[in-house]
């Protein structure tokens, strides 16, 4: 049922005439006459080829990537195979499990991965929510004197450095959780286990999930809104012509509408989360450790890379690197890809553009 | 029957009241972290920042004083060296996408391609330049550095040009080439001319954001405490520095590591400000 009304939205509204001329993909008759006479056949042609080049760098750069990536984790590959990315070792001086250990030769991403999904679900969980309050608020309930600035606010808030997130998440953020946050998770939520007092120093999967999730907060409201100013205004006028509220209206006309849209947002916050890297660093506590328990400190690919890579003690240690760099390159390839074909599932053909 | 509608007409209206509510809440919930960062920023920053920072290098620690000279022009190496490699190539492909593969297959991909690489993570760019050049050359340099950070600004560059492009109206182009101009010439005197108020300011926008990023440079460039010029040789690079900065143990260099971040927003807000501005004026009004 929705995805019929999806197509018909889009059939109901053609862009107009002007937006049209722009992005057609045929050459005028003018201009392929006037093409085709080729009294610079020579300089044309390089010049076509030189184009091209550059954009096929794009996939050369991709392709490079991948080269090195592989290459680079052959040796961990041969020693560890897939295994790498789920089994742990007894440490034989202790005897308890162990997951990362470069002195005596023991690699495993286990913790790392654990880390990374933890802090980017919890981000998502924190940011989701509001990511599409802000939206809805932009597009259906802002008087528009405050639109442009508010939205402008939010770019802002993506084009700040994550190692400034950092700064302030390690001096601010991590202080203010410490003191006034973590007693009340405690306090409230300890009989489930996922918080404990074990940490004092504040650092741990809660901070790292907060500070992502304002990272990528941004992402998700923009994206959210450009899908739901593409859902057209026949929508929202026939929904609110049956007497619904606005709430009612942005629920049934916009929200259900734009949701495929909303994923694809979504999943690319997803997708930022997991390979963000400095402020997670500074915030999660750098330990290849598993803990049940939401504030203790751990550990997450990205972040494992920014520590050791440029002191890795032998070659498979760095080989081990290379390796969590490759899981995370194919893994945002992925999130990323299928988050674009959803976007643009939504707004193809779609005349409003709102970045 | 009567008093069942009134109840429904008054919690609908009860559930639009709440679902306002939470809307404004929560842009005000987002806007806080935003103020709050920016507030930190400039008393933070601006207490510790003076002309020392701007022309002296760091000093050993115990020392008061010293700034972050060498990391500003380290900086500005970097960025060099990325835009030489990431502009040109950058532009090539965005005027590939908008005049010559217009609709086809190939461009389709090459979009799609340069929005997924979008998204990878700046440290798998970082490991890539350290096995491209560092590797080979057998030690940490700026030269690497710059080339990560080329790599990253090309497909930003690409989208933001190929969209300027497309604003061109095609009646410029068929009276450049019914003037008997070749193509090429065409393109880069009248169509990237047209748009390059637009362009200009895409290259700044990817400009501000390689100009805050660490992760790619903690292997390549490394930093350093000195001046180095060389590009054969670890430079230092403001956000690098913050980061040793931050998560050292002195007073006094997390005073400088405020003001060197409130150096590097200062960049970065003039950049984006000067984007909304080109862009919301509408680029391409006095080429119409």
């Amino acid at each position: 049922m929705p995805d019929i009304r999806i197509a018909q939205t889009q059939s109901q509204t053609p862009p107009p005439p002007q937006v049209q001329a722009k992005v057609s993909p045929e050459h005028s008759a003018v201009r392929r006459f006037l093409l085709a006479r080729g009294n610079s056949a020579l300089s044309d042609g390089t010049f076509h080829a030189l184009m091209v080049l550059c954009a096929l760098s794009i996939f050369g750069i991709v392709a490079l990537i991948a080269i090195e990536l592989l290459r680079g984790s052959r040796l961990v590959w041969n020693s560890f195979g897939l295994q790498f990315f789920w089994r742990g070792f007894i440490d034989p001086a202790t005897g308890l499990p162990s997951y990362w250990d470069p002195v005596n030769g023991h690699f495993s991403a286990l913790p790392f991965v654990y880390g990374t999904l933890v802090s980017s679900f919890l981000a998502l969980l924190l940011a989701v929510p509001l990511a599409i309050g802000v939206a809805i608020f932009l597009t259906e309930m802002c008087p528009g004197l405050l639109r442009g600035p508010l939205a402008f606010l939010t770019e802002l808030l993506a084009a700040i450095p994550s190692i400034i997130y950092g700064l302030w998440a390690v001096f601010i953020l991590v202080p203010l959780l410490r003191v006034h946050v973590n007693p009340l998770l405690i306090s409230a939520f300890g009989w489930t286990g996922l918080f404990t007092n074990e940490n004092p120093t504040g650092l741990g999967f809660v901070s790292a999930g907060v500070i992502l999730a304002i990272m990528i907060l941004p992402i998700i409201s923009s994206l959210t809104r450009e899908v739901m100013t593409a859902v057209p205004h026949s929508q929202r006028e026939a929904v609110l012509a049956l007497g619904a509220t606005r709430w009612e209206m942005i629920r049934m006309g916009v929200l259900r509408n734009a949701r495929i849209g909303i994923v694809g947002a979504i999943i690319l916050g997803l997708g930022r989360a997991l390979g963000e890297t400095m402020a997670v660093t500074m915030v999660i506590g750098n330990s290849p450790e598993i803990h049940k328990s939401l504030l203790s400190n751990g550990s997450s690919m990205a972040a494992v890379i920014a520590n050791e890579f440029a002191e890795a003690t032998s070659d498979l240690h760095r080989s081990a690197l290379v390796e969590i760099g490759l899981a995370l390159f194919i893994v945002t390839i992925l999130v990323n890809a299928a988050a674009r074909l959803l976007v643009w599932a939504v707004t193809r053909g779609a005349p409003a553009h709102a970045r | 029957m009567r008093d069942q509608h009134q109840l429904r007409a008054r919690l609908r209206g009860i559930g639009d009241g709440v679902a306002t509510v939470l809307a404004v809440l929560s842009t005000v919930l987002v806007i806080l972290p935003l103020v709050a960062i920016f507030a930190y920023l400039l008393i933070k920053g601006a207490a510790s920042i003076n002309l020392d920072f701007f022309i002296r290098i760091p000093k050993p620690v115990g020392e008061e004083g010293g700034g972050m000279a060498n990391a500003i022009v380290g900086s500005a190496t970097l960025l060099a060296i990325a835009s030489v490699l990431g502009v040109p190539v950058g532009i090539g492909g965005g005027v590939y996408l908008a005049e010559y593969g217009r609709g086809t297959k190939l461009a389709n991909a090459i979009r799609f391609t340069a929005d997924v690489l979008n998204g990878v993570p700046s440290i798998v760019m970082g490991i890539a330049a350290y096995a491209l050049i560092v590797m080979p050359q057998g030690h940490f340099s700026a030269l690497a550095g710059g080339v990560a950070l080329g790599i990253m600004m090309i497909p930003t560059i690409c989208r933001t040009t190929e969209e300027m492009l497309l604003m061109v109206p095609h009646a410029v182009r068929e009276a450049a080439l019914g003037l008997g101009v070749p193509n090429w010439r065409s393109v880069i005197s009248i169509t990237v001319r047209t748009a390059s108020p637009g362009i200009i300011t895409g290259c700044m926008l990817a400009f501000a954001r390689v100009a805050g990023e660490t992760a790619p440079l903690l292997f390549t460039a490394l930093g350093n405490q000195f001046w180095s010029t060389s590009l054969n040789e670890p430079i230092a690079a403001l956000p690098l520095q913050i980061y040793v900065y931050a998560i050292s143990p002195y007073d006094d260099w997390h005073r400088l590591a405020w003001a060197g971040a409130l150096v590097l927003i200062v960049l970065i807000v003039l950049a984006v400000s000067l984007v909304r501005f080109v862009t919301s004026r509408g680029v391409l009004k006095g080429a119409s």
